[in-house]
């Protein structure tokens, strides 16, 4: 399972830049013209029916709604301009950037430190710690959820932010711990020689040479627990008591009808995730260009 | 070493009694070995012979299970690596990546507080003539290059003992054979000792000052290039480090100057100072280059040795040479290197031939008759492991 | 087992064994206390729960510690359809994106690997559903198949549709929200098993005389089992136990209930916690044992 885990993260842009490195030529197919066309044309259907839900949350936050967001009322931009005049949108949003920073700060570090150890260590507990790193995975979120609020129940806690927190740093350690952990593997242990051997004491080679090149694995783990965390709905539900996060808002107004201003804002994370990965994929490419024009 | 200086010049090292065990097995048994100052010393060996760990032991990236490691007079046994007087150049460069070659350069000297650390940095890039590339990254350098940076990065601190693991390993041979003449020449240049780890026997010989064949974690032979070669004293280094032909016999007479061993019904003749073992079953050796192939019967001569006659079993073509193969009963199959001074080969297989040879070019061995067996086994053990990865030496130890 | 990768290392070219084991245990001391406290607690108080009994007179949701193991056999009869509805719902999902997801991955990972840039961004657009919330996606669906929208209009005006039909609230509509929501968690560890994939097999495969639909089945098919594996795997888990695409609210009403929507609702709504514990822990046993049984089957233990 783990290997599910670590081909998501393979699969995140990081791992896709890594795939720059190498391409290899594809097979040339002689003859049979339809078929080469209808993987292509497929996989563009396919890209399509993805985006579609998309595309309409895109439009219908230019919607001159009232309250429902259902039919199309005419073009505004007022909701993209007031986006938080509705009520509730920009406070749950800000409670859901506040959870995720902090439990993407807490599950970093903490992930970070389980997956040095566990590549660079060799211990007798070893097994029943992949194990514990493995259940969070391949436990549902319901389960997850409702164990934890269980637990919150029987202690007397109030649920609120705090909760939240914890349930979020929860679930992202594992993901941390896959992510760094490639990475980790894949540091070449002479590097770290090196350093000790070029009079770097313990600490500074931790910190000039480990810590830097660990660091697009543990940025990698960090968006990723951020991502996980944004849009987690369920685990949220069973723990946030009377706060709302973002897609918790989203849940309590699907009843009644989610305001424009919702779309505003999901549609604004994702026109800013879309083009820092864009842009990260175009340098990235051309670094690898550049890069192989030198080696030459 | 104190921060902020330099080794005056190269200082000496000296193992004591190394052992190094590992959960499992055991990579060195008992070492001693003596380094003197400024020299270019190169331990051979197959892979897992533990001349690596002997290297690793030395910089300080592992502590031997037993023993003393002195360098210049210092013991350093419980020093750790980041305060030794010790520079590697590491098999895989090692070079970090997300440094500039400059910064990759200055680093050592930056973390010794030393002054002016770019200039130095510079002045250890135009030594190795690449300054111009300072402000690139090691992913933008060609394999030559980045051997090259590893080599200035570990100079730059003047370090009294410099350590290369396999440095030329990732190159292709051209560069290789360049790197060798390359290095050799920083060697005299910056007058440090050098520690050098390698399992290619022409490239040791090309560089080394000394060499020590190491086997099996232990040191086999120890000498300058030319004494080993024309003179092993084992089975493995006979075969290690070149080719030989080993016969083994009795000894059936000898005087203050020579020994006579009888093998194949012949009597063959090694001087004594040749001979180490002078008594019982003993092994004796010739190099293939050193024969001569003659097609009829030499006349005996105080001066020559000679087997035969035989059949000529294999032949094979190398352009400087041609390599025969001669099944001789009882001696077993003799390998001749002949020069190609005529045209074509000069016998074909299934002639009948003799091999004769100098008698000073032969050679007895220390090892006893069970000794050379293992030997010759683990030295083509060595050699064909060696093959499966870089065919290139191996055609260049029989050419 | 399936983790046993996790605990692969590679293997040094030298053994090196580390001496300094309380570092190793500094750096992972707090990361699995964490676990242990906020992961393994909470099942343990989850098992518990599932045991309570109703407090005597005591108002809704207060509970006492107890061992009443008629919370499970109540339970389970009551909820039975919701927990093969969730199952079964699981499932197709599963295959439908597994079917829908393969030939995209192909395309991405084999057939436009020599344009690297290509690649990466059509694997962006394989990712940009994660980029917006999942809620407002599935919410999306439910207008554009809402019996006012396109979908339900267009296909009553062609009468091949009943008057009176609707798509949202059918399980075709759940079944189509977890499918949808899941194409990428398949497609994507399809897509990094088929990236790999050395395309010289498929070559071999057709030098020696398999016909291409042969090839695909004898060839590429059994190289990308890890990638089957783990897609199926992120799928299957978390779509049994969802409850949004199932919720009438969304795209479910109440005779697309899943268990997912009754743990929800006793924990969240009635408070009735040992029934939403309980059906909770069923929920995550009957998946272990599925999940068990599979990575076994497929023989892909030291794959996955």
């Amino acid at each position: 399972m783990s290997g599910v885990a670590s081909r998501l993260a393979a699969a995140t842009p990081g791992g896709i830049a890594r795939e720059l490195e190498a391409p290899v030529p594809g097979r040339r197919r002689r003859g049979i013209r339809i078929r080469g066309l209808g993987l292509p044309i497929y996989t563009a259907l396919a890209l399509i029916f993805l985006l579609i839900p998309i595309a309409y949350t895109f439009v219908f936050s230019f919607n001159d709604s009232g309250k429902l967001n259902i039919a199309w009322q005419g073009f505004t931009l007022d909701k993209w301009t007031n986006v938080c005049s509705a009520q509730g949108v920009c406070e749950a949003f800000a409670n859901s950037i506040l959870v995720g920073v902090v439990a993407t700060v807490l599950a970093t570090a903490l992930g970070t430190a389980i997956a040095i150890a566990l590549v660079r260590y060799r211990f007798r507990a070893r097994g029943a710690i992949s194990l514990l790193l493995f259940l969070p995975m391949a436990t549902p979120e319901v389960v997850l959820g409702a164990g934890l609020a269980a637990q919150f129940l029987s202690l007397g806690v109030n649920k609120g932010l705090m909760t939240i927190i914890i349930a979020h740093t929860m679930f992202c350690i594992s993901f941390v711990v896959v992510t760094v952990k490639a990475r980790v593997a894949s540091l070449d242990p002479a590097l770290e020689e090196a350093g000790r051997d070029l009079y770097g004491s313990a600490v500074a080679v931790f910190w000039r040479i480990t810590f830097p090149l660990l660091l697009p694995g543990i940025a990698a783990a960090a968006l990723l627990s951020f991502a996980l965390s944004f849009d987690d709905f369920i685990i949220t539900n069973f723990n946030s008591g009377a706060v709302d996060t973002f897609p918790k808002f989203i849940y309590i107004a699907a009843a009644r009808g989610i305001p424009a201003e919702a779309n505003v804002v999901a549609s604004a994370v994702f026109i800013l995730a879309i083009v820092l990965v864009v842009v990260a994929q175009v340098t990235r490419a051309a670094r690898a260009r550049r890069t192989a024009r030198l080696q030459r | 070493m104190a921060a902020g200086t330099f080794a005056e010049k190269g200082a000496d090292l000296e193992l004591v009694g190394i052992t190094k065990t590992f959960p499992g097995f055991t990579a060195i048994q008992s070492l001693d070995l003596f380094i003197p100052a400024g020299s270019f010393f190169a331990l051979l060996g197959p892979s897992g012979c533990g001349k690596t760990t002997t290297l690793r032991l030395v910089a300080g990236l592992e502590e031997p299970t037993a023993g003393r490691i002195v360098i210049g007079g210092q013991d350093v046994t419980a020093t750790k690596s980041f305060q030794r007087p010790v520079n590697t150049v590491f098999q895989s460069y090692a070079l970090f990546p997300h440094m500039t070659v400059l910064e990759n350069v200055a680093f050592g000297l930056r973390r010794r507080s030393i002054a002016s650390p770019l200039e130095k940095a510079h002045e250890a890039l135009r030594l190795v003539e690449l300054d111009h590339l300072a402000a690139r990254r090691p992913g933008q350098l060609s394999g030559g290059q980045q051997q090259r940076v590893a080599l200035a990065r570990a100079v730059v601190n003047r370090p009294a003992l410099l350590l290369l693991d396999e440095p030329l390993g990732a190159l292709d041979l051209k560069l290789r054979r360049q790197m060798q003449l390359e290095l050799k020449d920083i060697q005299s240049e910056v007058g440090l000792t050098f520690l050098h780890v390698t399992h290619d026997q022409e490239e040791a010989m090309t560089m080394a000052d000394t060499i020590a064949v190491m086997n099996k974690g232990e040191i086999e032979q120890m000498g300058a290039p030319e004494e080993l070669y024309e003179l092993p004293r084992t089975a493995f280094v006979a075969n290690f480090l070149g080719q030989s032909n080993l016969f083994t016999g009795e000894v059936s007479g000898s005087t203050p100057d020579a020994l006579t061993v009888a093998i194949a019904g012949q009597r063959l003749i090694i001087p004594t100072a040749r001979a180490p073992r002078r008594k019982g079953t003993v092994t004796v050796g010739v190099r293939p280059e050193k024969l001569l192939l003659l097609t009829s019967a030499p006349a005996p001569s105080s001066g020559s040795n000679a087997l035969g006659p035989g059949r000529v079993i294999d032949v094979s073509f190398s352009g400087v040479s041609t390599q025969y193969t001669v099944a001789i009963p009882g001696a077993g199959d003799v390998v001749v290197f002949a020069q190609n001074m005529v045209f074509g080969p000069v016998v074909h297989v299934g002639a009948e031939v003799w091999v004769s040879w100098n008698v000073e070019h032969g050679f007895g061995l220390e090892d006893s008759v069970e000794e050379a067996a293992a030997g010759v086994q683990d030295a083509a053990a060595a050699q064909s492991a060696d093959a499966d990865t870089r065919t290139g030496v191996t055609s260049s130890v029989r050419a | 087992m399936a983790f046993s990768a996790f605990a692969s290392a590679p293997a040094a070219a030298e053994p090196a064994v580390r001496r300094r084991s309380w570092v190793a245990l500094v750096l992972l001391l707090p990361g699995i206390l964490y676990l242990l406290l906020f992961f393994i607690t909470p099942l343990v108080s989850l098992v518990f729960t599932s045991f309570q009994q109703p407090v005597i007179g005591g108002d809704i949701g207060q509970y006492s510690a107890g061992f009443k193991w008629e919370n499970y056999t109540e339970s389970v009869t009551q909820y039975l359809p919701l927990i093969l509805r969730a199952f079964g719902y699981a499932v197709l999902a599963t295959v439908l994106a597994l079917v829908i997801s393969y030939p995209l991955a192909y395309f991405i990972g084999v057939k436009v690997r020599s344009f690297p840039l290509v690649q990466s961004l059509l694997l962006t657009l394989v990712i940009a559903p994660f980029f917006i919330s999942f809620l407002l996606r599935t919410l999306a669906w439910k207008q554009i198949m809402s019996d006012e929208g396109p979908i339900v209009v267009a296909l009553k005006a062609l009468s091949v549709f009943p008057n009176d039909g609707h798509i949202t609230g059918t399980p075709f509509a759940v079944v189509f929200g977890l499918t949808y929501n899941f194409i990428p968690f398949m497609t994507l560890p399809l897509y990094a098993t088929l990236e790999r994939l050395d395309v010289r097999y498929i070559e071999a495969g057709n030098d020696l005389y398999a016909s291409p639909f042969t090839t695909f089945r004898k060839i590429t098919v059994p190289l990308s089992l890890p990638g089957i594996v783990s897609g199926t795997l992120l799928t299957f888990i978390p779509a049994a136990g969802d409850y949004i695409n199932a919720s009438g609210d969304f795209l479910g009403s109440a005779q697309t209930s899943m268990v997912g929507n009754a743990i929800e609702s006793n924990f969240l709504v009635t408070q009735n916690y040992p029934v939403a514990a309980a059906l909770s822990i069923v929920l995550m046993a009957v998946i272990l044992v599925i999940v068990g049984l599979y990575v076994r089957r497929a023989g892909t233990e030291d794959l996955v």
